[in-house]
């Protein structure tokens, strides 16, 4: 128990600490002029409010709707996303891969936690944790099984190593029962991790 | 640098993946402070995206290790604008600015801010052809640099073949540096068997790519 409380401190003062640190940073950047606290404010906001998976869920959907678009996506994502009206321009490099009865993809950054910001915003922690970045060239059947995700076992798993600009966003396949769905039911399913690789589309999850 | 702890493909002991269920944006406020003010100094253009991700791989790897993300994103964060003579040790101690500011080429508006930011594009008009096309079986050289790459170490000296040419792009391993040179080069996406990375045991149903810009690259 008293090891415990000491850890509880321990951790608690760390926090303090970087707190303190990121605070004096921001007030030195500030008063030489530097940063504007107030664009910084609006920096926060764009990815806690506006840009996240949901931008990527409409080019999904819409993918699956839309043969034409599909195959826009596939040739030229970067192109395609900005012709769609989407919601944060991209710059360059979009790559869309799409799973198939035959290959399933998986995205990953071992060397750091290049993720295609503009149409899933930020990565969540596991996407950049020592497990992840570690393992998903190594062994992506055991990552996947973290995710509960089990493969047909003649499925290729083709895994992306994101070392360059290049991003990656995972077309995943379409399930079935979703025949008359519009594309805004159709988004609904489309989750973060079906378009990193970790997840698959469930209709019934819906 | 090159073959520091960052380089994490293939390591073993990590322990599982543990997904968080309904993960907010950001785990606490300061962490959002550091993502922005890393953004908001980096569009001054001090240093180019990789000499960005140099000074987080060259922390020692005890602190790498036992840091958070956005804790990694800080300490680099605050090695670099000390490294640039933005700010003084002294006022990193003094936890105030004890000095005017340089002049930045650009200081990011609240207004520019609240538009969609865009990322950079890294394409570059390039001087020669690009060396291989798709089909061709290439070779990744063995090669340890004690400065910048982003070849990993688990495909270094493999045979793989070239799948797509991604055009010619501002080259990591010179623009860490810091010499002010952008070199493009022509970058393809090489794939591999798991058999060829990791040995006769690797699942024969696992096949990975890289980004292999073309100084990596040898003709297999």
């Amino acid at each position: 128990m008293a090891d415990h409380q000491h850890d509880h401190n321990h951790d608690h003062s760390e926090l303090s600490d970087i707190q303190l640190r990121v605070r004096a940073l921001e007030t030195i950047l500030t008063e030489k002029g530097y940063v504007d606290p107030a664009a910084l404010d609006q920096m926060v906001e764009a990815y806690e409010t506006k840009i996240g998976p949901k931008n990527g869920a409409r080019l999904v959907a819409r993918a699956w709707i839309d043969p034409d678009f599909k195959a826009a996506l596939l040739k030229d994502a970067t192109a395609a996303a900005n012709a769609s009206g989407h919601v944060s321009p991209v710059g360059s490099h979009l790559i869309a891969v799409e799973n198939t009865p035959q290959t399933h993809n998986l995205v990953v950054c071992t060397l750091c936690s290049c993720y295609p910001w503009e149409v899933l915003g930020l990565p969540p922690v596991w996407y950049k944790s020592f497990p992840y970045r570690s393992r998903a060239v190594i062994d992506p059947k055991g990552v996947l099984a973290d995710f509960g995700v089990t493969l047909p076992a003649d499925t290729e798993i083709r895994i992306w190593d994101s070392t360059a600009e290049t991003r990656f966003i995972v077309l995943p396949m379409r399930p079935g029962g979703t025949e008359n769905w519009s594309e805004d039911r159709l988004a609904e399913i489309v989750t973060r991790d079906c378009m990193i690789g970790t997840g698959l589309p469930k209709p019934e999850g819906n | 640098m090159s073959n520091t702890v960052h380089d994490m493909g293939g390591m073993h002991g990590f322990g599982p993946v543990e997904p968080e269920p309904n993960e907010p944006v950001f785990h606490a406020p300061w962490e959002g402070r550091v993502h922005a003010l890393q953004r908001a100094i980096g569009a001054a253009g001090l240093w180019s995206i990789d000499g960005g991700r140099a000074s987080l791989e060259t922390l020692p790897p005890a602190i790498y290790l036992a840091s958070t993300y956005y804790q990694r994103w800080f300490l680099g964060l605050e090695r670099r604008v000390v490294r640039y003579g933005l700010v003084g040790e002294d006022e990193l101690k003094a936890g105030r600015s004890l000095r005017p500011g340089a002049k930045l080429a650009h200081v990011v508006t609240p207004a520019e801010a609240a538009r969609p930011p865009m990322r950079g594009n890294f394409e570059r008009p390039s001087s020669a052809s690009p060396k291989f096309k798709p089909g061709d079986r290439v070779r990744t050289k063995e090669m340890n640099p004690a400065t910048h790459t982003r070849l990993p170490r688990y495909a270094r000296d493999k045979e793989g073949v070239v799948e797509a040419i991604r055009g010619c792009h501002v080259s990591p391993d010179t623009a860490a540096l810091d010499v002010h040179d952008e070199n493009p080069q022509w970058l393809y996406t090489v794939v591999f068997t798991g058999r060829e990375l990791w040995g006769d045991d690797a699942d024969p149903a696992i096949k990975v790519s890289i980004e292999a810009f073309e100084p990596y690259l040898l003709r297999a």
